[in-house]
């Protein structure tokens, strides 16, 4: 057993400032553990959140060592030995207390995007093969990591224009389905913000879950936008038949 | 009033209180039902223990076996609870989990799907038939993510990261619940006309649990303070795998849908052990005999290096196994340094579900006391001595729904709720004084010692001499609680003081559990007693059920709800059992 030091946010929305704590290490421990340790012997009023322990839940996010990971999955050894560890809260989100953040807007952004709406037609057979597509969406975790790491959120603060993408691969996930009938294009090249992302890939590399974000994801939904609004055939189309902005209701159009 | 026990109040008809996928399932029912509805989560949505669930939601939709039906169901049920099950609510359970699965598909859930586009089921412990509607190995996450969706588009007060302390009554009935915000500490009185608890289990009264911080027994506690009974304490289901390595995630859930799938058990002599306690099942034998099975292997020294046996699943080949067991692939590659396609796992019991909890009427989910429900985990009756994996998730979705229903319909009739302002100073103080003990009971140090007593004297094996010595020791820590408290920090966001109230909650059912065990003088699923080691006829005939006298515990047997109609149904698969 060995001693490793980590620096530890302490703090709320006044202020607050980094604490060293040395931790017993054992073998196979997580950063969670350690904090857990930090609880229970020297800080009983460390605030942080955490659920399943096994990168399922999305509770634990924080920045470690500056990078975005589910504490429950950063394991000690995977930093070099006697290197002092921080852990921060994540950065996009304002803080409430220590490791903890309030991520209430993505509660508020998920409420905005129609649920899921099947077809009137809808007969319920569905192959595995369209499912695997819409299965690795629902694989989210809502960790929020990809939300936290996306620079349009992170460092230009466009919470009022961009869902972030985290809501990209829930809007996926509707719109790929292979019964549902709903079009919420109008929805994601509005509100949505969709334009706003330049396929940095940031969010791909950080997601535990390894959800293909912008490749599975956001591309694909950013073809639906520019083959709706930009594609001259279907601008010219929608122009004489009145197409779907006689809709009152943005992004809540009936699929053909 | 004093500016510390200020509180803010929110009125609606109805609240829910846990939303895992029985809260989140009883608060969409009531909310169609057009009352006003609160659910009330100690953590954020969709972080629930239901997203640890994993194999799959137990219902006889007979896609893959045809000759399956919910008589089958019902029978299988029934003998996984060794015949202490309320059968009303095993009926109930069997005949309406096909439909719950159907409605969670039309509300977007994405199933595993057979080769004809119908719902994928699984083989599972303990299930005559493939019966288990699954997603992977995350059938948890679909099925709360489903009802999370459905549940915020239709008008779902949802409040979170926000703790029940107290039930408040207005005579006999329950009129609402006293609380706080763990942001801010501040309190908070929600009123209201039905109540439900739906807040899962005890686990972490064990030191090796699958269960994360949230199950601190609130709902059996909160149920029994209120006057509800409590019924089936005894028995604490002892998940067959859990992790056994490393030391931080002793416990944590593999998954019973490696078994599903094949997986073999062996111990250290490379003996495929299962040959010996129950030739027919093998690895898929119920949970019970499963964990005694490990239990015992480690214990006559044929365990493997971290103390437990070995599971493999290797045999089926890297790519199915990345398929189907996707997150056991990651978890123990990830946590284990372990390759789970190219060899074994090691595995152990861990403390992972409660059979017993509060005693409701199977129609209705209503407890004894007017105005409160319970659904889900914290209930008890459905699964007698032991559970079916699959039939929790199942468990949920029904009677989540059928409290939904009840509540909804005892909230149209119920005048409205009078408050009292003397419980809820009471509460406010209760909370406050934490803060106010000098030289305070570390909560850390008192869990810890909870946890080792349960898990050395009230586990797997219990004998008369260790239950009567753990409740010596219950009433030590009893005594101990009574001075826990915290120095460091203020209300803000401060888990040493949530622990604080969780202990006690954690300590009621602990006791419940311990004495029923004390009561119960044989060994039947989820409890095995070292001097009782076999079945007796009238313990076999009977629950427990615990009620709240003055300050102490009265326990009662009981005998089990049986109903007339479905004795053939009963007696056949007990007849086919004894062959
Ligand atoms: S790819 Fe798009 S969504 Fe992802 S981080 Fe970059 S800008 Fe944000
Ligand atoms: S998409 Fe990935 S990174 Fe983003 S919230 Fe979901 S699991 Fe986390
Ligand atoms: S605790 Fe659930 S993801 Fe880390």
């Amino acid at each position: 057993m060995s001693t490793r030091t980590f620096k530890i946010f302490r703090g709320d929305k006044e202020g607050g400032k980094d604490v060293d704590y040395n931790v017993e290490v054992e073998e196979g421990m997580v950063v969670l553990d350690a904090v857990h340790q930090i609880q229970r012997t020297q800080a009983g009023d460390l605030a942080c959140r955490w659920n399943c322990k096994a990168a399922k839940c999305g509770s634990c996010s924080a920045e470690v060592n500056g990078k975005p990971r589910l504490m429950c999955k950063t394991r000690l050894d995977d930093f070099p030995e006697g290197e002092t560890i921080s852990v921060h809260p994540i950065k996009a989100f304002p803080i409430i207390r220590d490791l903890v953040t309030d991520v209430s807007w993505n509660y508020e952004v998920n409420k905005k995007i129609p649920p899921f709406t099947p077809r009137k037609d809808a007969n319920w057979v569905m192959y595995q093969e369209d499912m695997d597509r819409v299965q690795e969406f629902r694989k989210c975790i809502e960790c929020f990591l990809c939300q936290d790491v996306c620079h349009v959120l992170r460092n230009h603060d466009k919470k009022d224009q961009f869902y972030g993408p985290r809501f990209m691969v829930r809007v996926a996930s509707l719109e790929m389905h292979p019964l549902d009938g709903l079009d919420r294009t109008k929805l994601l090249k509005n509100e949505g913000g969709i334009g706003l992302c330049n396929i940095t890939k940031c969010c791909t590399e950080v997601c535990p879950e390894d959800i293909h974000i912008t490749d599975n994801a956001i591309i694909p939904l950013k073809e639906r936008v520019v083959d709706q609004f930009y594609d001259p055939v279907q601008m010219i189309w929608r122009a004489l038949t009145g197409g779907n902005d006689g809709n009152k209701n943005p992004g809540l159009q009936q699929k053909d | 009033m004093s500016d510390d026990v200020k509180y803010q109040t929110l009125e609606h008809d109805v609240i829910v209180i846990g939303a895992g996928g029985a809260g989140l399932r009883a608060a969409i029912e009531c909310s169609a039902r057009g009352l006003k509805t609160a659910l009330i989560c100690k953590s954020l949505l969709g972080k629930a223990h239901t997203v640890m669930a994993e194999g799959g939601i137990a219902a006889a939709l007979a896609n893959v076996d045809a000759q399956d039906s919910w008589q089958t169901h019902f029978q299988d049920t029934l003998f996984g609870g060794k015949y202490l099950n309320n059968w009303r609510m095993a009926e109930l359970h069997a005949k309406e989990a096909p439909e719950r699965v159907k409605e969670l598909e039309r509300w977007g859930a994405v199933f595993d799907r057979t080769p004809d586009g119908k719902i994928l089921q699984r083989a599972f412990g303990g299930h005559t038939y493939k019966r288990l509607a699954h997603v992977g190995d995350r059938t948890g996450l679909e099925l709360i993510r489903t009802l999370q969706d459905k549940g915020i588009h239709q008008g779902i007060d949802v409040y979170m990261e926000c703790t029940v302390t107290r039930l408040l009554k207005d005579g006999d009935r329950v009129c609402g619940a006293f609380g706080y915000w763990r942001e801010t500490g501040r309190f908070v009185v929600f009123k209201a006309r039905s109540i439900i608890l739906a807040t899962g289990g005890i686990g972490k009264a064990y030191k090796i649990t699958s269960n994360s911080w949230e199950y601190t027994g609130d709902g059996q506690a909160l149920g029994y303070e209120a006057g509800a009974e409590l019924v089936d304490m005894e028995f604490v289901q002892f998940h067959p795998t859990g992790m056994v390595w490393p030391p931080g995630v002793m416990g944590l859930l593999v998954t019973e849908a490696v078994r599903g799938e094949g997986g073999i058990l062996t111990n250290s002599k490379g003996e495929r052990f299962m040959e010996k306690y129950d030739p027919k099942r093998m690895e898929l034998s119920t949970r019970d005999v499963v964990a005694r099975a490990i239990y015992t292997e480690v214990k006559e020294g044929r365990g493997s290096p971290h103390g437990g046996c070995f599971l493999d699943i290797s045999h089926r080949g890297a790519e199915y196994v990345k398929k189907k067991l996707p997150s056991m692939y990651h978890q123990f590659k990830e946590l284990a340094d372990v390759d789970i396609t190219t060899g074994p796992m090691e595995v152990g019991p861990t403390c992972h579900y409660t059979m017993g909890g509060i005693k409701v009427d199977a129609d209705t989910a209503a407890s004894r006391v007017p105005g409160l429900f319970a659904a889900g985990e914290c209930s008890g009756g459905m699964n007698g001595a032991n559970r079916l994996g699959g039939n929790s998730l199942s468990d949920l979705l029904v009677f989540g729904n059928r409290a939904g229903a009840g509540a909804a319909d005892h909230a149209k009739k119920a005048p409205a709720p009078k408050m009292d302002e003397a419980q809820v100073n009471d509460a406010a103080k209760e909370m406050t004084g934490y803060f106010e003990r000098p030289n305070a009971e570390n909560p850390y140090q008192l869990h810890m010692d909870l946890q080792n007593t349960m898990h050395a004297l009230v586990g797997i094996f219990r004998e008369e001499k260790e239950l009567s010595a753990a409740i010596g020791k219950l009433e030590d820590i009893k005594r101990r609680a009574k001075n826990v408290g915290i120095a460091e920090g203020n209300r803000m966001y401060n888990p040493g003081w949530h622990l604080c109230r969780d202990l006690h909650n954690m300590i009621v059912c602990a006791e419940a559990v311990t004495r029923a065990a004390l009561m119960r003088k044989e060994s039947r699923g989820g409890h095995s007693r070292i001097d009782f080691p076999k079945y007796d006829d009238h313990w076999g005939t009977h629950n427990i059920v615990i009620q709240k006298q003055g300050e102490a515990m009265k326990l009662a047997p009981c005998p089990v709800v049986q109903i007339p109609e479905l004795k053939p149904l009963v007696d056949d698969k007990k007849a086919k059992e004894a062959k």
